[in-house]
Parts: structure tokens; C-alpha cells; sequence
């Protein structure tokens, strides 16, 4: 409002608005959606955002696949971290069955999620430091994302959609390469992290650029339903983590860093710190890593061992009912939320005792909080709003699910 | 905050709204309501001190086509951060009739979470300022997340839902 009256005082550059099309397809949206904007030259009078480019009826898709097939739809939301979102898939089916893990499991889980919301924040970070103009830092902290996939690579198999675990646990112990990577990777990382701080943090054309650019208050942020390192630059200390504690996390020391003015600069600033806590958090799971199994014994939905299905009658049974997924569902309904890259993830699951779900809905903090983005740059410069889309992190397949 | 404060609270502010309430299976209390009582309802649930549920999480509609005259529900997640409580209101009201007053007002996030359920539902806010599909193309006639229609090759056998507490909806005929 206050933006509004500031900007209708002004007078228009040459006394009439443009139309621009920024998107669907630009290389400064990094994802597929539009924005078309009202500009009075440089500054824009309004925005509009259209999105669904990418909509893959997630919802759907699920109602009609077994629980276990599932996990790779949650692969394509956010898939700067797609391990988050398979756990918590895990964890929401986990919920409805009853089923508790063994720290072993969900110190493991921890792991791979902190590792992958590393992941995602680094794109993020090393993204806005593009966006003004800061090319080198991405090429750096892109090659540290290349070691964490080769990590996910170990675990799981693949590195991008990762259909990372399985309900009731992990699908294999971590290897001795992973081991080998883990202990390099949280030794060099550091190191090589704080040179990308060092080229940007108190780097005086990034800071310029970016404090004060596409501010928001924590009372707006708020109300637009801001979860996750958005809501966090605002002031307001909201950690899933912390409120709701999943997979243990309740043992750990870690900081919740919140920011002041939630502009891009407070967003950056509070993904890097995050990064070093998300480190923190690896490191001390990792050295007290429990011994003991790493899955729950839930044989209706964990299959079991191959040799095993080979050679006994019990385990070829449930291998059989796993994948043919005859397996009996609690009725009921759950919601269960985790601390995505950008927030908070839920997956409300209603069951009707079949072997899909009735109604899977999933909240999806990047569609959320991306509605509050034309409010966010109404009146800024266009090179502005496009420096608040990325700090935003709007994921586009998190976005149109 | 327990459920019986709550649920005493609103049989304080608004007797009569929560016209039943249960307990889900992950511990959220779950209260229902009728699509009157929806608005002034939420809005108690935000504005009263000793409720003080500030952030509305999601808010998701839901199809059931067996219970005939309470076919569509709205289902809203409410989550008070101070006290660390969620809640959920539902109601539900006939497919014909499909109308359910818009939230947008109490909440700004609640405006494409809205139009997202118009879109796949048909669920239509009334008083949303601009209530257009928002995922799917915007000359498609249906509600795709309606259980109204055939998903998979009719004659396939193999997965009999019949014997998996399942034998409405996905198994029956559409002609």
C-alpha cells in the first residue's frame, strides 16, 4: 500500500505503460512460469503471475498408485532436494502404519536430508549471486553440489530424482565409498564454502544490489502462508525441525537463523548460515552414528533381503504382498509436515483402507509463498524483481506439483 | 492447549458451531462445521487470544461420491505457532450446490490454495476476488479431481479392489 502511493506520485517516464512478457520460458525465471508485468519503464506498476506450465497432476497421479510407488512423484516437487521429500513421504506412510525407526534409520535419514537441503541452498545462494552479476561463485559451489549427488549416488543409485530410502527405513547401509566421500566432503567443503562467503557476503556491489530489494514484513509473510528460510529473513523463527520434531532431530544443537528485513539479502543470508548449521547437524550425526539395523522390521511394506526371497518361504511371501502391494492399509488420515528447502512440506494422506490413498494432498510452501511475489516487486526495477525471484527459490516443480 | 479447551472455548464464543469433532490418528483434532459457521468460525479460531491459531497451513477439498447430499468437503489446516497446536475444520456440503465462502480475507495465502481447489474440485469461493483456474488450461470444462472418471483400462482384472476395503469409487461402472 505504502509502495503504492509512493509510486503514483511519481511521474511516468514517457508517459505511458508497457506490457512485458517475462516468461514463460526466460533464462532469469529459472523454472517455467510467467510473470506479466506492467512496466512504467524500468519500474514495475504491477505483476501478474501465471503458472501450471509444469503441472504433472501429482494429486492425482497418486490416488490411483500403491504407497511405495509414490515416492518417486515426490522425486519431481522440489527437486533441488529430493530426498527431503521422499522421507517425508516416508515418514507421513510411517504415521498411518504406526511404524518407528531405529536410530540407526533416522540418524542415516537425517544425513541425507541435511545433505540435500545443502544441496538446494547452495543452487539457491550461488544463483542470486548470478543474478548480480557474480558468475564465479556458482561454478565453485556448483561442483560442491556435483560431490553431494555423488553421494545421494552412493546411497541410492541416482542423483537427482532420488528416490532416496524406503518406507520403513533406508534400502541399503551406507557403503564404504559413502563413508570414504562423507568424511572428504565434510573436511574440504567447509574450506571451499567459506571462500564462496568470502567472495560474497560483505561483497559491497552484491550487498547494494540486494539489501533492500523485494522486502517483505514478518506480518505479511505471515499471512501469505511464508514458511522456511523466506519466512526466517522475515524475523520470525518457524523450523519445522524444531516445532514438530521428525527423525530425531530433537537430539540435536543447531541454530535457527532468522534475518530482519526479509529482502533478498536477509534470504541469502539466512541460507548460508543454514548451510554451516545443516553442516553441524551432518557432523554430529555422523559421528554418533548408532549401530544396530538401518530399517524398521515392517515385512508388509520393507521387501525383503533378495537371497532371502530365493531361498525363504516366509520372505518370498512378502516380497510377493509387497509387490503386488496386498497389503492392508489403516484407515484413517495423517498429516505430516518436514522442513523442505523452502519450508514447509506437508503430505496430508487420507486412507480408506485401500491400497492407494484416497486424497493425497501435498502443501507445497513454494506455491504458497510464491503468490505473495507481485506484491513483493510492485514498484521495484525490473533487475530487482528478478533478484526477489531467485532469492525466493521458487521451484517450478514444487510450484505446479 | 488440549482438545477440551479448545472445543470449550468455541462452545463459549460459538455455541453450536462445531456441530462434531474427533481426534485423527496423528493426534490433530478434527472439527466439523457447517458452511455457515465456516467463516465467523475461523475467524474466532485466529483472532481469539486464547485460540490463536495465526497460520493457516493448507486448506485442500476432498470428493466423496457415495455420501449423497455431502459430496464435496473443505478441509483447512490451522496451526497455532505459539502453543504449537494444528487443528482441522472441515465441512461438507452437496456436489449441486457447491459453494463455500472464500477465506482469502482472514488469510492472503488462502487465494491460490482456492482457486487451486475450484480448479480440480469445482469447489467455487464465493466473494474470492478472482476465482480462475490456476494448474490446468483454462478452457477445460472438468474438475479432474472429481472421482468421476475411468483412470485405467476398464477390463483390467489383475488389481480387484474389492478385496482391499475398497469397492465404491475406483470399481465402479461409469457409462
Amino acid at each position: 500500500m505504502q509502495v503504492q502511493s509512493y509510486f503514483s506520485s511519481l511521474d511516468n517516464i514517457d508517459g505511458e505503460l508497457a506490457t512485458l512478457n517475462l516468461g514463460p520460458t526466460h533464462p532469469a525465471t529459472h523454472g517455467i512460469f510467467q510473470n506479466v508485468l506492467k512496466m512504467d519503464g524500468e519500474k514495475i506498476v504491477s505483476g501478474e503471475p501465471t503458472i501450471g506450465y509444469i503441472h504433472r497432476a501429482f494429486e492425482k497421479l497418486a490416488e490411483r498408485r500403491p504407497y511405495n510407488q509414490i515416492t518417486p512423484i515426490t522425486d519431481r516437487l522440489n527437486y533441488c532436494s529430493s530426498p527431503i521429500n521422499n522421507m517425508g513421504w516416508h515418514m507421513t506412510v510411517e504415521k498411518l502404519i504406526g511404524c518407528e525407526l531405529p536410530k540407526r534409520a533416522q540418524y542415516m535419514r537425517i544425513i541425507i536430508m541435511e545433505l540435500s537441503r545443502i544441496a538446494d541452498h547452495l543452487v539457491c545462494n550461488s544463483v542470486i549471486g548470478v543474478d548480480t552479476g557474480a558468475l564465479t561463485g556458482f561454478t565453485y559451489m556448483f561442483q560442491e553440489r556435483e560431490r553431494i549427488y555423488d553421494l545421494f549416488e552412493e546411497v541410492c543409485g541416482s542423483r537427482l530424482t532420488t528416490n532416496i530410502g524406503r518406507i520403513g527405513g533406508m534400502e541399503r547401509d551406507f557403503t564404504p565409498a559413502f563413508h570414504a566421500k562423507l568424511k572428504d566432503f565434510l573436511k574440504t567443503f567447509p574450506p571451499r564454502f567459506e571462500e564462496f562467503c568470502g567472495l560474497l557476503e560483505r561483497n559491497r556491489i552484491f550487498m547494494d544490489r540486494c539489501i533492500g530489494a523485494g522486502p517483505i514484513t514478518a506480518e505479511m509473510a505471515m499471512a501469505y502462508g511464508f514458511t522456511g528460510p523466506n519466512l526466517r529473513a522475515a524475523g520470525v523463527d518457524y523450523d519445522v525441525r524444531v516445532m514438530s520434531p521428525y527423525s530425531s532431530y530433537e537430539d540435536f544443537d543447531f541454530i535457527i537463523p532468522v534475518g530482519v528485513n526479509g529482502d533478498t539479502y536477509d534470504r541469502f543470508m539466512v541460507r548460508q548460515e543454514e548451510i554451516r548449521q545443516s553442516l553441524k547437524i551432518i557432523n554430529d550425526a555422523y559421528n554418533n552414528l548408532p549401530e544396530g539395523p538401518y530399517h524398521a522390521d515392517v515385512p508388509e511394506f520393507y521387501l525383503p533381503d533378495k537371497p532371502d526371497v530365493y531361498t525363504k518361504m516366509e520372505a518370498l511371501i512378502y516380497h510377493f504382498k509387497v509387490v503386488m502391494q496386498e497389503t492392508p492399509i489403516p484407515v484413517g488420515e495423517v498429516y505430516h509436515c518436514v522442513e523442505g528447502g523452502n519450508g514447509e512440506l506437508g503430505f496430508y494422506l487420507i486412507s480408506d483402507g485401500g491400497r492407494t490413498p484416497y486424497r493425497l494432498h501435498f502443501r507445497r510452501p513454494c506455491f504458497i509463498y510464491y503468490q505473495a511475489y507481485p506484491e513483493m516487486i510492485k514498484g521495484a526495477m525490473l533487475s530487482d524483481a528478478i533478484l526477489t525471484m531467485s532469492s525466493m527459490n521458487v521451484i517450478a516443480g514444487e510450484l505446479d506439483a | 492447549m488440549e482438545s477440551e479447551q479448545i472445543l470449550g472455548r468455541l462452545a463459549e464464543t460459538m455455541p453450536g458451531a462445531v456441530t462434531a469433532h474427533d481426534t485423527a490418528m496423528d493426534g490433530i483434532l478434527n472439527i466439523h462445521t457447517t458452511r455457515e459457521q465456516l467463516y465467523p468460525l475461523l475467524q474466532t479460531l485466529r483472532d481469539d487470544a486464547q485460540l490463536g491459531f495465526n497460520f493457516l497451513t493448507s486448506l485442500c477439498a476432498i470428493h466423496y461420491p457415495e455420501n449423497a447430499g455431502q459430496e464435496l468437503g473443505m478441509i483447512y489446516h490451522l496451526h497455532n505457532w505459539t502453543k504449537n497446536v494444528r487443528i482441522r475444520v472441515k465441512i461438507y456440503f452437496p456436489k449441486e450446490d457447491a459453494h463455500v465462502p472464500t477465506i482469502c480475507t482472514l488469510w492472503p495465502s488462502a487465494n491460490w490454495q482456492e482457486r487451486q481447489e475450484y480448479d480440480f474440485f469445482g469447489v467455487v469461493f464465493t466473494g474470492h476476488p478472482d476465482l480462475r483456474r490456476i494448474l490446468n488450461v483454462d478452457d477445460m470444462d472438468v474438475f479432474p479431481m472429481r472421482k468421476e472418471y475411468r483412470l485405467e483400462d476398464g477390463t483390467r482384472t489383475d488389481k480387484d479392489d474389492r478385496f482391499f476395503g475398497r469397492d465404491g469409487h475406483e470399481g465402479r461402472s461409469f457409462d
